[in-house]
């Protein structure tokens, strides 16, 4: 799970994180000022969400168009988050690593519309969905340019939002290794994972930085030793001990923290975008769905998750400018992403189900029948043709 | 396998090649039409019936695709074969049914011209993924045909359920195979909501069909298995020497003849007043996969390959006589008394004068995929037949053959995969293959 210090950013700046994200929808190129969708805060008070297991209760179904705090109580078991998307799952506001049974406050701008506020007990999946709607002033009418110019800021953030939660969660995890606590260190060890796997064609664009964090036993040659999370999941999932982790968890530090600066170095594109997410796909396709990438803890439903939360986010950010340009498109892929989200939600595990791994939302990818992994490869199959289209489409003049 | 004989007649004016000799078949499990015939070999009558869209045979030629039936049924036997069965996803409704049959059938017949599917493959917008996988690029059509099939599957599920609204024009000659001693069918291997047979004379122009095909199913459907073809077990009309099978002996001698009008329409194609009109001109599609003991085969004496199927092996020949075109007489006896021809072998258990006159269209292609985890080669036929009603035709012919005490080669063959599918007619400019179902 997250460390601390991230919990504390985010309890701090909600209302920057917000208005960041809402930029992405919003052609208002002042992204941190206030109240600006028409009615200001206090027009219907604060909306009640509680956040639980099985349900995500809001206080209202109508809201006005303006400014809105929605007071979240957390009555689950484990971490939650809880968001509000816009139709495709572009996500309105935020707020990840609620713990449980603790209040959390989420402020957004929302203009006329349909929404959902989604709970995502563990953090993952499609969460449990409750409609809102919105109604009164319209967002402005958008270009195309500015549907762009949005889906890259909104990545961008995205992209840094992550990569900060990867040096924060890998922080936690080495932490657990140095301490010699074998067990908590191995629980750390999904959560970074998921992290790095929904940025990965990024961190990819660094060359030798990737293989430093994320290299397989495989990749090994006279010249690149076995290093990384994949020379720590050996160490922790197959030989059991940590025996000989300290030099390989300094240099994890040091280059996930190489990658975190290099992140803002980065020439966010609409190509750069639909380009990873097709990657990120193919990834799946490659490394998840076999169970090649995870082979010592089996946690290869986290990759594959992560893999495709960070498809999902190029879509969700760039559908907007999708849907002026190439509809039939934004209708594919808004029926086949949830489809692979949904059937991924569906090997969920908790404490004591068959398959579970502490620490990791998903049973164990030896947990699967082949006939699961099966439909698990033809829902990543059938998506990868739209997603791929999506460069053509954004690049089109 | 199977066995029938008869010298072609001279085909007509139009037919392209010289008549072909007809050889025995090795079919696996089921009967060749045309399987009574003695001397003379006039099962059918077969004059050839000029038939233009499937007349041809120049290699490379397209065969033309749109017409009353299907292309790839009366079709003469292509070299190659790529057999893909899929299942339609769980979320999948009517809708999107048609519109895959819509997809497939365009894409269908831009290939079958030996065009590229959509764009094509290198024509398109350069930022975009290729409509078309451009395999085939610069290959000849090749002859290829694409055929579909409905599945059982399709009328009513496993859990008895009606997904697209259709299982009451389910015809009632697509009743489920029954099970047959000794099937050792891989139910992974067997059945599927769709089928789509593609034959050609280049492999890489049938790989490239089914590949584009399962690529645009992509989100409705998905490939449960498929099973390429490496050689025609079968021909209906070519001037070729008659194939071998994997067992060493000549195959596909005494199937129909496709120019025979009357003959496919008694035996093939379903008829006015059959079942629901929508399959009128349509065929229904038997496969099985038989996988052949290659190993114990081998080591076979040749007097026993030879009873065991009913014939010479070298000349294609019945016990006894020196020409693979001789008559074959089932009551034949020889000097000591005892049948020439085995009360167990393949040819007579399989031969229409033990079957009701059943008689099939057989398609099948040899396969060879490799070796199996014990080193065997993993090899056998893949039996294709087309039939106007399977329950009379090779449900009648399978229980001849099938069990430990019927059919002498069932020590050395094992049916693991299984297929039953309805192909629908054959589609004019502007129609989906099945509109006359879901229409």
């Amino acid at each position: 799970m997250t460390s601390p210090a991230i919990r504390i950013v985010r309890l701090a700046s909600p209302v920057v994180l917000t208005a960041a994200l809402v930029a992405s929808c919003s052609s208002d190129k002042s992204t941190n000022s206030g109240a600006r969708s028409g009615a200001g805060p206090g027009t219907v008070g604060p909306i009640a969400v509680s956040a639980g297991d099985k349900n995500c209760q809001v206080g209202r179904s109508t809201l006005p168009a303006g400014r809105h705090t929605f007071e979240i109580t957390s009555s689950t078991s484990q971490v939650t988050e809880v968001y509000v998307y816009a139709p495709g799952d572009r996500i309105m506001g935020e707020v990840e690593n609620i713990g449980p049974s603790t209040k959390r406050n989420l402020i957004v701008d929302l203009p006329a519309g349909a929404y959902e506020v989604a709970c995502k007990p563990g953090m993952v999946g499609n969460g449990i969905r409750t409609a809102l709607t919105v109604t009164g002033q319209a967002a402005p009418a958008q270009t195309l340019d500015e549907n762009l110019t949005a889906a890259v800021t909104s990545y961008r953030t995205y992209v840094e939002t992550e990569t900060k939660a990867l040096v924060d969660t890998t922080a936690t995890f080495v932490a657990a290794i140095d301490s010699g606590d074998l067990a908590k260190a191995r629980e750390a060890y999904p959560t970074a994972r998921l992290h790095y796997e929904r940025i990965e064609p990024i961190a990819e664009s660094f060359g030798d930085l990737d293989p430093l964090i994320d290299m397989r036993a495989d990749d090994v040659t006279p010249e690149t030793p076995f290093v990384g999370f994949h020379a720590l999941e050996q160490l922790l999932f197959e030989k059991n001990t940590l025996d000989g982790a300290r030099p390989l968890t300094t240099a994890l530090t040091t280059n996930v923290g190489k990658l975190s600066t290099l992140v803002k170095t980065v020439e966010f594109t609409p190509l750069v975008m639909a380009n990873g997410a097709k990657s990120l796909l193919d990834e799946v396709a490659k490394s998840k769905v076999t169970g090649e990438e995870e082979r010592y803890s089996r946690i290869d439903l986290v990759d594959f998750a992560g893999n495709v939360d960070g498809a999902k986010y190029v879509y969700a950010a760039l559908r907007p400018a999708l849907q002026e340009k190439k509809p039939e498109l934004v209708t594919a892929l808004d029926k086949r992403f949830p489809a692979l989200v949904n059937l991924l939600d569906t090997h969920l595990a908790k404490p004591g189900d068959q398959g579970y791994i502490a620490g990791s939302p998903y049973v164990s990818y030896d947990a699967l029948t082949p006939e699961q992994i099966r439909a698990l490869a033809v829902e990543v199959d059938a998506i990868s043709e739209p997603t791929g289209q999506i460069s053509g489409v954004v690049t089109a003049g | 396998m199977t066995e029938t004989q008869h010298r072609e007649p001279a085909n007509g004016a139009d037919a392209p090649a010289p008549s072909r000799r007809r050889m025995f078949g090795l079919l696996g499990g089921a009967a060749a039409l045309g399987a009574a015939v003695g001397a003379g070999g006039t099962a059918a009558g077969l004059d050839a019936t000029s038939d233009d869209r499937h007349g041809s045979q120049t290699p490379g030629r397209p065969v033309e695709f749109f017409g009353p039936h299907q292309a790839g049924i009366a079709t003469p036997a292509q070299d190659r074969l790529h057999f893909a069965a899929f299942d339609l996803s769980p979320t999948v409704g009517r809708a999107d049914l048609v519109a895959l049959l819509t997809a497939w059938t365009a894409a269908a017949s831009r290939m079958a011209a030996g065009q590229g599917v959509g764009t094509g493959a290198v024509t398109g917008p350069p930022g975009a993924p290729p409509d078309d996988t451009g395999e085939a690029l610069g290959l000849p059509p090749a002859r290829l045909t694409l055929t579909v099939g409905f599945g059982t599957s399709l009328f009513t599920d496993p859990d008895g359920r009606d997904r697209f609204g259709i299982a009451a024009s389910r015809p009632p000659q697509l009743a489920d195979l029954p099970a047959f001693p000794g099937d050792a069918l891989d139910p992974a291997a067997s059945g599927g909501d769709l089928c789509v047979q593609a034959c050609a004379d280049d492999p890489q122009v049938a790989v490239h069909a089914i590949r584009n095909l399962a690529r645009i199913a992509r989100g409705t459907a998905s490939v449960r298995y498929s099973q390429l073809g490496f050689g025609r077990t079968s021909s209906t009309s070519t001037s070729q020497a008659t194939p071998r099978n994997m067992m060493g002996f000549k195959d596909g001698t005494a199937n129909l003849k496709t120019e025979d009008v009357a003959a496919m329409n008694t035996h093939v194609w379903a008829q006015p007043g059959d079942g629901p009109d929508w399959m009128t001109g349509g065929s229904y599609l038997v496969s099985r996969r038989i996988r052949m003991l290659i190993e114990p085969w081998d080591s076979t004496p040749l007097v026993e390959q030879e009873r065991v199927i009913g014939r010479h092996k070298g000349s294609g020949a019945p016990p006894g006589l020196g020409d693979e075109f001789d008559p074959l007489n089932l009551s034949s006896k020889g000097p000591d008394g005892e049948l020439l021809i085995d009360a167990n072998a393949h040819v007579r258990l399989a031969h229409s004068s033990h079957n009701s006159g059943a008689v099939l269209l057989r398609r099948g292609y040899s396969f060879t995929d490799g070796t199996d985890n014990l080193g065997r080669l993993d090899a056998g036929l893949f039996f294709i037949a087309y039939q106007r009603d399977p329950r009379r035709q090779f449900v009648t012919i399978q229980n001849s053959l099938a069990g430990k005490t019927a059919d002498a080669l069932n020590e050395y063959i094992q049916h693991v995969g299984s297929g039953l599918f309805a192909c629908p007619p054959g589609v004019q400019p502007g129609q989906y293959w099945g509109q006359r179902l879901l229409g």
